[in-house]
């Protein structure tokens, strides 16, 4: 199913208006994505590999990331009581792309994009979305943005399409505007079916597309997707996927909060890494992966016996490291090229070496923290609230 | 960065708008369209509706045959005053909803939506408090079919009649900001109903809407003289049945002023501040 996403897109680009952007510029300067902090073993980001992604080359780089970020948070400070939800935190994403906020349960990023989306008023730092001050000018960010998230969802008591009709009114589509755009984003989403029930109703995946969809019954500049797809099965969450790839192709600028490496891997251009309410490392997927050690393969010989030369092929195809035993069963090397994986095939299938299970894994976020922080996200979290969102 | 920018020729919603308010009456029609949510919401769920369909059903019937004969000598007379008594009473409960709804409402995702949107902050309050006007229409509704069933009768004309319903109304609708601002008070649902309960209950029985106040002892006169409730029915009770109004009608809109001038106000600041 939904499997119309990418059908749809010309008809949803075409939904829009066509009004012309007028770029604002504003006076950030280089300094902000330089600013970050530095964190053990990652090189301090590299801005110009972000905008070189939009087509952007040549001495136009340092202009682009000057004038046209169109999320930007310098030093975010936020408390509840006693617990310090963020203590500095920088963001900065150019238009029209995807910025990763990777992080555990409690590091703040779901009290910084209630701080972006206007829902929070910061204690310290400033943020700015489109040029527009989230706190002086909450009005025009509150024009410009989406909001997707654990907590901005939808009326269960209204069906998809009532739910759909009522943020089109409020947004000032008018009646017939808003009951086509309701129309419009049902059918895009593969609601159209389910349009007629109440929301509680729905399955969980529908359930998140009625949220996005409801996010995006404005086309906002800007959208914040605060896990996407926590709690959604590997299928749904592709197909969440596509609709954020769509999303980007569309010209939004999309902020996504995450637990999983894979997944801002697979969508952000750029990743920032949040523990304990500052920004631990910023980066590419790319620069990231080099850092944290990149993709680990795994593979469990169906013969034990076979242990010792498996490791040995895994230890020859691997990035150097010796091949270790992870699981009872199971071995894994780290890899540096996808080219591994099928190199190992073929290599087993020479020594005659059957195998039950074999994938290419990136590191999950533990491995991730464990790289940069010398312990895992989960150490101290039972000290912790489980999310900081007051 | 052309490349950039051409690929964006939508999204300009933000940077178009030269004034943050394009068209006039926002409040008004965002509270309609936010009072329509509450509405389909109660549509959705009918069983949320018996504390204005069944309560004044019940608290007629009891108290007329129950107290009738001993306080007014026979039930007839006695459910002739009683009435516009429990329609101000159970009118007055019936606003103790809102607060309960929005304690749990708030806490949902919905309203956190509903802050990211540019629309004024207090127009999900605003929805909601009008959205429940349908509920005292129907309490006034069920009080009175009850009451005609009973051998109640209306002893003006049916336009003072009308216009005693009306202020019935009127009178919740201004009361609900009580409920609304507790709601923003207080962590739970059931501690909304507890509080707003405990502020209801004197107001409604400390008054004439049972018995006549010249029974009363002094000091609780004093109280009764000047309790919103003994307006109300006063007026209710003039309006339906013909006893002299006096200033009373005057004395229930100033308090309806009142509770919109002194409660909307803090309820509004009190949600604001909640997040």
């Amino acid at each position: 199913m939904w499997s119309g996403v990418g059908h749809h897109i010309g008809r949803w680009q075409a939904l829009c208006r066509g009004q012309h952007i007028v770029t604002p510029t504003v006076g950030v300067d280089v300094h902000t994505l330089a600013a970050l902090p530095p964190s053990p073993g990652v090189s301090p980001c590299q801005p110009v590999s972000v905008a070189c992604r939009g087509g952007v080359s040549g001495p136009a780089q340092t202009r682009l990331m000057t004038a046209d970020l169109v999320i930007e948070a310098e030093g975010l400070v936020k408390t509840f009581g006693k617990t310090r939800a963020l203590q500095g935190v920088d963001l900065a994403v150019p238009r029209g792309t995807v910025l990763g906020v990777l992080g555990p349960n409690g590091a703040g990023k779901t009290t910084a994009v209630r701080i972006l989306s206007t829902l929070l008023t910061p204690d310290g730092g400033t943020a700015r979305i489109s040029g527009f001050d989230v706190v002086r000018d909450a009005e025009r960010v509150r024009q410009s943005i989406g909001l997707t998230g654990q907590y901005a969802s939808v009326d269960e008591d209204l069906t998809g399409r009532q739910n759909l009709e009522l943020f089109g009114t409020l947004l000032e589509l008018g009646r017939a505007g808003a009951r086509r755009r309701a129309a419009e984003l049902l059918d895009w989403f593969d609601l159209t079916d389910a349009a007629n029930r109440p929301a509680k109703t729905y399955s969980g995946g529908m359930r998140r597309r009625l949220d996005l969809a409801a996010s995006l019954v404005g086309s906002p500049d800007v959208i914040f997707l605060d896990e996407p797809t926590t709690g959604l099965d590997p299928a749904k969450r592709e197909d969440m996927w596509d609709v954020v790839r769509s999303l980007v192709n569309n010209g939004s600028t999309v902020l996504l909060t995450t637990q999983y490496l894979e997944e801002a891997d697979a969508l952000a251009d750029a990743i920032t890494v949040i523990d304990h309410g500052r920004v631990i490392a910023h980066d590419t997927p790319e620069g990231l992966k080099r850092v944290v050690g990149g993709q680990t393969l795994e593979v469990r010989p169906s013969d034990p016996a076979q242990l010792p030369r498996t490791a040995e092929i895994l230890t020859q195809v691997g990035s150097g490291a010796q091949a270790d035993e992870i699981r009872k069963g199971v071995l894994a090397v780290p890899v540096t090229d996808d080219a591994a994986l099928t190199e190992s095939v073929a290599r087993f299938a020479t020594a005659g070496i059957a195998v039950t299970e074999l994938s290419l894994h990136l590191p999950s976020l533990d491995e991730v923290f464990f790289t940069l922080t010398g312990r895992t996200a989960s150490e101290d979290d039972t000290t912790r609230p489980t999310e900081v969102a007051a | 960065m052309s490349t950039l920018t051409d690929t964006a020729p939508t999204r300009s919603r933000a940077l178009s708008n030269s004034a943050p308010n394009p068209r006039p009456f926002r409040l008004v029609r965002h509270s309609l369209a936010l009072a329509k949510r509450s509405l389909i919401k109660t549509w959705r769920t009918p069983e949320a509706l018996i504390d204005v369909t069944l309560q004044p059903v019940l608290f007629l019937i009891i108290f007329v045959y129950v107290f009738g004969g001993a306080v007014a000598g026979s039930t007839h007379d006695y459910l002739q005053f009683l009435l516009p008594g429990i329609l101000a009473q159970t009118i007055a409960t019936g606003a103790i909803a809102i607060g309960v709804n929005l304690n749990t409402d708030i806490a949902k995702g919905i309203f956190d939506r509903f802050r990211s949107l540019p629309i004024p902050r207090s127009a999900p309050l605003v929805g909601a408090v009008l959205g429940d006007v349908v509920r005292y229409v129907i309490v006034t509704v069920s009080t009175l079919a009850i009451g005609y069933v009973m051998g109640f009768r209306i002893d003006t004309d049916p336009f003072r009649a009308i216009a005693g319903c009306l202020l019935a109304v009127l009178f919740a609708l201004c009361l609900s900001w009580l409920p609304v601002l507790v709601s923003m008070k207080v962590r739970t649902a059931g501690a909304v109903q507890g509080v707003m309960f405990a502020l209801i209950m004197p107001l409604s029985f400390a008054s004439n809407v049972f018995v006549g106040a010249d029974t009363l002892p002094g000091w609780m006169q004093a109280f009764v003289d000047v309790n919103p409730m003994t307006h109300l029915v006063a007026s209710v009770r003039g309006l339906f049945l013909g006893t002299p109004l006096g200033n009373h009608v005057w004395w229930t809109l100033a308090w309806c002023a009142g509770f919109v001038a002194v409660f909307m106000p803090l309820a509004l600041r009190a949600y604001r501040k909640k997040i």
